[in-house]
């Protein structure tokens, strides 16, 4: 029986809330700092799904956005090298709809229950953009989410599915376009999302000899809360199998979103609960899941409430519009613009830059980063394995404040970083607040987009303090 | 077996422009000022230079600006880069050809147009593209990691390290003050350097030398011949050069409160010297004080202060230019800004100035040995240049 053997989550720190200067949302969202994007926070949540288990096993990745830095290059490609997976493997990218992360998942389902894949890592992620001040960006949300599918060890199985297409212009965006765009709030309500989900939960019940009485959580993503509280009208439920929306702490995070409210569902149910699963966008997806005995094996990893818990609020909302580019203030100092990053050293330096590995000298057991041909201690030439740093636990060891850097977050917090077991590196830190740096804290290595440059999005780690304690 | 380049070459004129923003000058213009400065020192001219060395770090290529500028007839010229030391690198060039009997006369030079830039800071890149994922970390920041860390490894309390470095800066901008050729010549008080905007913390605007243009120049020959030319030729004694394989970036036990190129520089110069105790024998010292904690490294790297201890000697006052080892008597980088290629002579032309009793209101008495040192790169991998000078 195929189904869910791991997942994982990832929600970005920073919050849009209540004591945010300029903000007037009633709910807090959370967003992504201004070098994450949905390859980058994929990244996160496929590490997450892989805490306890061999990267080397996946042997497929459908990444699903509607938000990917790339029309033409599949962002798969970089999610796998950051997270540390093999090459000799199917990835994909799943787009176009808020529905495409359950796409993926159906797909996952039947490639695993065909044979061809033994593992599919399914993950999902989106930042979308919306117009200032408009009701988009009160309900809008950043996060990914990862389900690893297969057939052993299954923490909860995946018993039935059921899809309807639905063809409307509720919500859109064009591909030349930045913005969402949506057309009559009643009209895209009725008609688009509560008339798809009420028809699609209708048939699959019947396929699946199911009622919604027999599930312990019933989770289905919704536009915004008002319109999650109608769908869960219309299908009947019971409030105490409304499995929570999140509206108040996280936000619609597009396609992620009905598999972190999925996670967050595991997190909580008991072996032998059934959940139900639909997901809606251009039509809708219905699953039926049932959680197994394994579940209580699945070793401790940084889930939903931990990362809905560890969080910072934005100061102010001008920060959330210089992140997104909305509002680019002169920066007050002048500074020579980004160099084009050469393809062909890209190219050479995956393994350093994206898998973030450093060489282990096997003569005398230096770690050196980059990797370096001649070992820096002893001469020893070409004889070194690769050390993966970005799980290695880390330590500041020294760091300076650049007030003159010109980029987003000034001041740049430059750090050398030292990590467990040897090796060191030059890098800044994000994700931090300058009052709390300080020689000797502990460091966790974190996936970002440096910058773009003539169409390139520049991949590479950062360090950031420790978030959430294990 | 090699020998040591110690009394086998002299210097017998030098010239050295005003540094600062040369709104002004173009490139060539400075070596002119240079040049016909040092030509007019050593009674020479153009034709009798047989070969040169010039260095800059990003504003020109070949050696046919200098040729270009000094109207030299198709000499070999060498155009040298080697960071901070590229001056020192091309004099040390111009010294080998000399000690080596290949050529009799021949002239070093370094200049650096910076001010035609319309940065903030520092910006000099280019070359090759890169995978530019290593983050642009201009020299401020990249000393300020040496700053952190010097606090902590020896348990000061920043605003201690903080008012060490303002006593170097104000020592700095005394000497500035009482020469001409400095771009900055206003005294500055502790205060003030406390008080400084915050350009990569730790380091403020005054712990931080500025960006200007200026070039100096060196005729150089043997010593036999030197004393046809004149009496106070300035001999070189000594000439240390360490290069890193970036050692320090690769290997995480570098501690980052010294400089080892510093190190092996100055022992290398030394060992040709023939100096044993560098405090009590050496009167003055041209030092690298790109920011104000590089100085106080560089006290502890060339033995004038005991590792960790170098604050003691601040405060006593040791390295003011009335005190047992001057240091940056002419203002140092810090009133001098810093040319990158031409610093390294900018500092030779002190101590050649020094040693022939001509530094006017800045004059050591009776100096007898002068040491210049650049250091350039960052924490971990640098190019140093020791030279030691005497009579």
């Amino acid at each position: 029986m195929a189904g869910i053997v791991s997942y994982g989550t990832y929600v970005p720190l920073f919050r849009l809330g209540r004591g945010t200067a300029g903000w007037e949302g009633p709910a807090e969202r959370a967003i992504a700092n201004f070098d994450e994007d949905s390859v980058t926070m994929a990244v996160a949540a496929l590490r997450g799904a892989l805490t306890a288990m061999d990267a080397s096993t996946i042997d497929a990745l459908y990444f699903a956005s509607t938000t990917q830095p790339y029309a033409e290059k599949q962002s798969a490609t970089t999610i796998g090298w950051g997270a540390n997976l093999r090459t000799d493997i199917f990835t994909v990218d799943c787009t176009d709809s808020l529905r495409a992360g359950t796409n993926a998942l159906k797909l996952a389902l039947d490639a695993t229950k065909a044979g061809s894949a033994k593992r599919v890592a399914v993950v999902a992620a989106d930042n979308r953009l919306a117009q200032p001040r408009s009701s988009f960006e009160r309900t809008f949300g950043d996060g990914a989410a990862t389900l690893v599918i297969g057939e052993d060890h299954v923490i909860a199985s995946i018993d039935g599915h059921l899809s309807f297409s639905h063809e409307i212009m509720d919500t859109w965006r064009s591909a030349d376009e930045d913005m969402v765009r949506s057309w009559e709030d009643r009209f895209r309500l009725e008609k688009g999302f509560i008339e798809s989900l009420r028809e699609s939960v209708s048939k699959a019940l019947q396929k699946f000899g199911t009622t919604t009485k027999d599930y312990a959580k019933v989770i289905f993503s919704a536009p915004d809360a008002r319109a999650h509280r109608e769908a869960a009208r219309a299908l009947g439920l019971e409030a105490i199998q409304v499995q929570d929306g999140l509206f108040s702490v996280l936000g619609n995070t597009g396609t992620a979103f009905p598999l972190m409210m999925l996670i967050a569902a595991l997190e909580d149910a008991q072996p032998g609960d059934r959940l139900l699963l639909a997901s809606y966008g251009d039509g809708c997806d219905v699953f039926s899941l049932q959680v197994t005995p394994e579940k209580a094996q699945l070793s401790a990893r940084r889930g939903m409430k931990a990362h809905l818990a560890a969080k910072k609020l934005l100061p102010n909302y001008e920060q959330y519009l210089r992140w997104r580019g909305l509002h680019q203030p002169d920066p007050g100092v002048r500074r020579p613009p980004m160099p084009t990053p050469s393809a062909t050293a890209l190219f050479r330096e995956r393994e350093t830059n994206l898998r973030f590995s450093a060489a282990k000298c096997r003569a005398c057991g230096t770690v050196q980063y980059p990797p370096q041909r001649v070992c820096t201690k002893c001469g020893k030439r070409d004889d070194y394995d690769h050390v993966r740093l970005a799980d290695k636990p880390a330590k500041l060891f020294t760091y300076a404040l650049d007030y003159i850097a010109g980029s987003v977050d000034v001041p740049l917090v430059v750090c050398i970083v030292n990590f467990e077991g040897g090796g060191r590196a030059l890098m800044t830190m994000t994700d931090r607040v300058i009052e709390e740096i300080e020689v000797d804290m502990p460091l966790e290595m974190s996936f970002r987009k440096l910058y773009e440059a003539e169409g390139i999005h520049n991949y590479f780690w950062k360090c950031t303090p420790v978030r959430i304690r294990n | 077996m090699a020998e040591s380049i110690r009394d086998k070459v002299a210097i017998v004129g030098m010239g050295c422009t005003k540094f600062g923003e040369r709104w002004d000058a173009s490139l060539e213009d400075l070596l002119v000022e240079a040049g016909y400065e040092a030509f007019e020192d050593a009674k020479l001219e153009a034709k009798d230079i047989q070969a040169a060395w010039v260095g800059t770090v990003a504003s020109d290529r070949t050696g046919q600006f200098l040729a270009n500028a000094l109207k030299f007839d198709y000499i070999p010229i060498t155009r040298v880069e080697n960071a901070c030391a590229t001056a020192t690198d091309a004099f040390m060039n111009a010294c080998f050809a000399v000690a080596a009997g290949v050529y009799d006369i021949v002239m070093a030079a370094g200049v650096e147009k910076l001010k035609d830039n319309p940065y903030t800071g520092l910006a000099v890149g280019g070359g090759t593209l890169t995978s530019g994922v290593e983050p642009a970390v201009p020299p401020p920041v990249q000393f300020a990691l040496a700053a952190t860390r010097y606090a902590h490894h020896y348990d000061l309390p920043m605003e201690e390290l903080k008012r060490i470095l303002a006593k170097i800066a104000v020592k700095n901008h005394a000497n500035g003050a009482k020469n001409p050729k400095a771009h900055f010549r206003r005294e500055i008080a502790v205060e003030d350097v406390l008080k400084a905007p915050t350009v990569a913390w730790p380091l403020g605007l005054y712990d931080c030398c500025g960006v200007s243009d200026g070039a100096a120049v060196a005729i150089i020959t043997r010593p036999d011949i030197a004393k046809q030319i004149r009496d106070d030729y300035v001999l070189v004694k000594g000439i240390g050069f360490a290069v890193s394989g970036r050692q320090g970036l690769l290997q995480d036990d570098y501690d980052f409160v010294h400089f080892e190129e510093n190190v092996r520089a100055a022992k290398m110069a030394y060992e040709q010297a023939g100096i044993k105790d560098p405090l009590k024998e050496i009167d003055l010292a041209e030092v690298h004080d790109c920011f104000t904690i590089t100085e106080l490294l560089i006290y502890e790297d060339l033995g004038f202060a005991p590792r960790g201890r170098a604050r003691e000697r601040v405060d006593a006052g040791t390295f003011e230019l009335n005190g047992e080892l001057a240091v940056n008597p002419d203002g140092g980088l810090k009133c001098f800004g810093h040319p990158i290629g031409g610093s390294g002579l900018r500092m030779i032309y002190e101590v050649y100035k020094q040693l022939q009793g001509k530094a006017g209101p800045r004059q050591r008495k009776s100096p007898t040995l002068g040491l210049t040192h650049n250091i350039g790169g960052r924490p971990g991998s640098f190019t140093c240049s020791v030279a030691i000078f005497g009579r």
